[in-house]
């Protein structure tokens, strides 16, 4: 971290002015209300919000999945572009995602084998011959704790919630993207295996020096992992900042609201602003 | 995907449904290899003759006799000779000549004959118009006739003279075996109005049928399969197009569509196929809105998002992460199409539009010529309720699997 701090911060994702709206006329509704930031390089961004709050949409953007209604995205400096298929793929190789609910993120029909597979291929490791890349899935697998040749075969409803999200992990440590978005990875799953999920998703940005985003409603959560925080309300960043500056001296009343709604074992905890 | 098909099986509908139709099916494909006769060939020389055993009246003349001493042989006779008319005007020459209504029996040929012949004389008729007298006396010959021993002589005209000589003659106990006959047909369903076996032929046309439901079925689950896809998971413009033109299909009734094209192709050149393509381009409709349905609520799921992520195509996406949660849905679509193909061929034979006549027998054609024989004023039920249980069979079967599938795959409809 010193050593970063000393160098320029590279600027990996910028967004200016990013709007998306849906339906038309009297229906119509903004999910994400002209949005400005910047994430750095090997940061840890947090955007926490409650739900609804535009959050998932605003991620899908990022990813390029459905398109933005106003604004640009900028991707490393340069516009981003991703109108053809191919540019889609080369960006998709930058940037990458785990989603909320382990149980739906997978295809019922594909072997796990595929989905490890799929990740080598796209690295351009699909000519390496057939030992390498089992030796490759192995890695990946023992890095999330789990034993390739106890996977190999089966269909990704055979395993526990827990074990379908650090399969996913073991994606993106195949894939070593350069951002990774995590729409709130841990919700779905239980509080033992939430704090594994989350020191394997850092111990991989440690290795990778990846940037990591968290979307979450948790913002104990962002508290403890992020180095900065964005607040998220009906589509707006209403504060911003480092995590410390944001949820220590929180100005805004939302912002006092969504920490006051975090359980705390030794206090009673107040149910009037929920 | 063994599983699954475990499940299925085990659906109590699905199972009686599929055993009717494999049996239909297995008929269908095992029958003409026995029987080899084409199934169009014209055997008799007249319009529908009745179901049953025919045997060759020469050949019973060389056949070896034999003498079997029955006595309720003259009985039978009488008895066929006997139909109800015939009964009942016995029964009215016998009360006019003041024989007791109560003690006549009609349904006792015996006793009734007995009565007949014992009381029957040609005097008493007065008060009749002669055409009746006439009649009763031609009956009361005929009757005696069969009472008598007498046998019968064959005669054969000799070349030379021109003259009959008698060649051969029938006592009334001579018999013969039905198994030392050589030439012996079995009719179980009789002929058609052209002479054709009905059996031979109604195998030959549910094949036909099926063949056409099959084509039909699969066109139509094609169109609408990859409309639907397309119009479901790209969706924008292609999605206002593709609707576009599906909604112009959904407001025209497909069966008049069918008509006109089937009448516009004209006679000739009306095949089999010609007549399944039509159907299956015309009912493809619903299948590609149910289908886009369907794929519009999978194409936002996480796994098509991860899939996207991984790089993968549009068709791949389409063929391996939407195509196998939407395939037990296309399956059950195939089936009914299936059915309702056969159901829209046999529609549009009746009308006259099927495929043309010379060719091949569907179940829709023989409907078509049952009716234009009026074989259903007739009384020939051999000619069309034999086809309509064949059709209800087929579609009743496809239904019942269909219903058996959605109770497997539906959760919302399991018991």
């Amino acid at each position: 971290m010193a050593e970063e701090s000393k160098q320029e911060r590279k600027v990996c994702l910028r967004g200016t002015n990013l709007t998306k709206r849906f339906g038309f006329g009297r229906s119509q509704m903004v999910a994400v209300d002209h949005v400005d930031f910047q994430f750095y390089e090997s940061e840890i961004i947090s955007i926490v919000g409650e739900s609804g709050s535009g959050k998932t949409t605003l991620a899908k953007m990022l990813l390029g999945l459905i398109s933005s209604s106003d604004g640009d995205i900028y991707f490393q400096e340069q516009k981003r572009d991703i109108r053809s298929q191919k540019k889609k793929k080369e960006y998709w190789k930058n940037i990458q995602a785990i989603f909320q609910d382990p149980f739906s993120s997978y295809n019922t029909f594909i072997k796990i084998d595929e989905v490890l597979l799929d990740c080598i291929n796209m690295r351009g490791g699909k000519k390496l011959p057939h030992a390498k890349k089992v030796e490759l899935m192995t890695e990946a697998c023992s890095f999330v704790n789990l034993k390739f040749a106890e996977l190999t075969n089966k269909y990704p409803f055979e395993l526990s919630g827990g074990q379908m999200q650090r399969l996913m992990i073991a994606r993106i440590f195949l894939l070593k993207p350069k951002i990774l978005i995590a729409d709130e990875p841990t919700s779905m799953i239980d509080a033992c295996s939430r704090a594994t999920i989350l020191d394997m998703l850092l111990a991989l940005r440690k290795e990778t020096g990846m940037t990591l985003i968290f979307i979450t409603h948790d913002i104990g959560l962002a508290y403890f992992v992020s180095d900065s925080v964005y607040i998220m309300e009906r589509g707006k960043f209403v504060e911003s900042g480092t995590a410390d500056s944001v949820i220590l001296h929180a100005k805004e009343a939302y912002t006092k609201r969504l920490i006051n709604d975090v359980p705390k074992i030794h206090e009673e905890w107040d149910l009037s602003t929920v | 995907m063994n599983n699954t098909i475990k499940q299925v099986f085990r659906s109590p509908k699905f199972l009686v449904g599929f055993i009717i139709f494999s049996m239909i099916l297995l008929t269908a494909v095992i029958y003409p290899v026995i029987v080899r006769d084409p199934p169009l060939a014209i055997l008799g020389q007249g319009t529908f003759f009745e179901p049953g055993v025919y045997v060759s009246t020469f050949d019973t003349f060389q056949a070896k006799r034999y003498k079997l001493d029955l006595e309720d042989a003259a009985t039978k006779r009488i008895a066929a000779r006997l139909g109800p008319q015939e009964r009942q005007d016995l029964k009215a020459w016998l009360v006019t000549a003041g024989v007791p209504e109560a003690s006549i029996d009609t349904s006792d040929t015996t006793a009734l004959m007995d009565l007949w012949v014992n009381t029957y004389d040609p005097a008493k008729s007065e008060g009749m118009t002669s055409a009746k007298r006439n009649y009763y006396e031609r009956l009361d010959l005929s009757l005696k006739g069969i009472l008598g021993t007498e046998g019968v002589i064959i005669a054969t005209t000799n070349a030379e003279t021109g003259l009959l000589e008698e060649s051969d003659s029938f006592a009334r106990d001579d018999f013969v075996n039905l198994n030392q006959i050589p030439v012996v047909r079995v009719l179980p369903l009789g002929t058609d109005n052209f002479g054709r076996d009905m059996l031979t032929e109604l195998i030959a046309a549910t094949r036909t049928s099926l063949l056409i439901g099959f084509v039909a079925g699969i066109v139509a689950t094609s169109i609408g399969l990859i409309l639907g896809l397309m119009a479901g998971y790209i969706g924008g413009i292609v999605d206002d197009f593709i609707m576009f033109v599906t909604n112009l299909f959904t407001v025209i009734p497909s069966f008049v569509l069918l008509i006109l094209i089937s009448f516009s192709i004209g006679q000739e050149s009306r095949g089999a196929f010609t007549i399944a393509v039509v159907i299956g381009l015309t009912s493809w409709v619903w299948t590609t809105r149910a289908v886009r349905a369907q794929v519009f609520s999978l194409r936002n799921r996480d796994h098509v998002n991860l899939s996207k992520l991984s790089g993968h195509s549009i068709f791949r996406i389409m063929l391996k992460d939407i195509l196998p949660y939407i395939a037990s849905y296309v399956v059950m679509a195939l089936i009914l199409q299936i059915s309702s193909g056969i159901l829209a061929e046999a529609a549009l034979s009746i009308l006259g539009l099927g495929p043309k006549t010379t060719e091949v027998p569907t179940l829709g054609l023989m409907m078509n010529w049952a009716m234009i024989y009026s074989a259903h004023v007739t009384g020939k039920w051999w000619a069309y309720i034999p086809v309509l249980v064949d059709i209800a069979l087929v579609s009743f079967s496809m239904n019942l699997m269909n219903t058996g599938l959605d109770q497997v795959f539906n959760p919302a409809l399991r018991e």
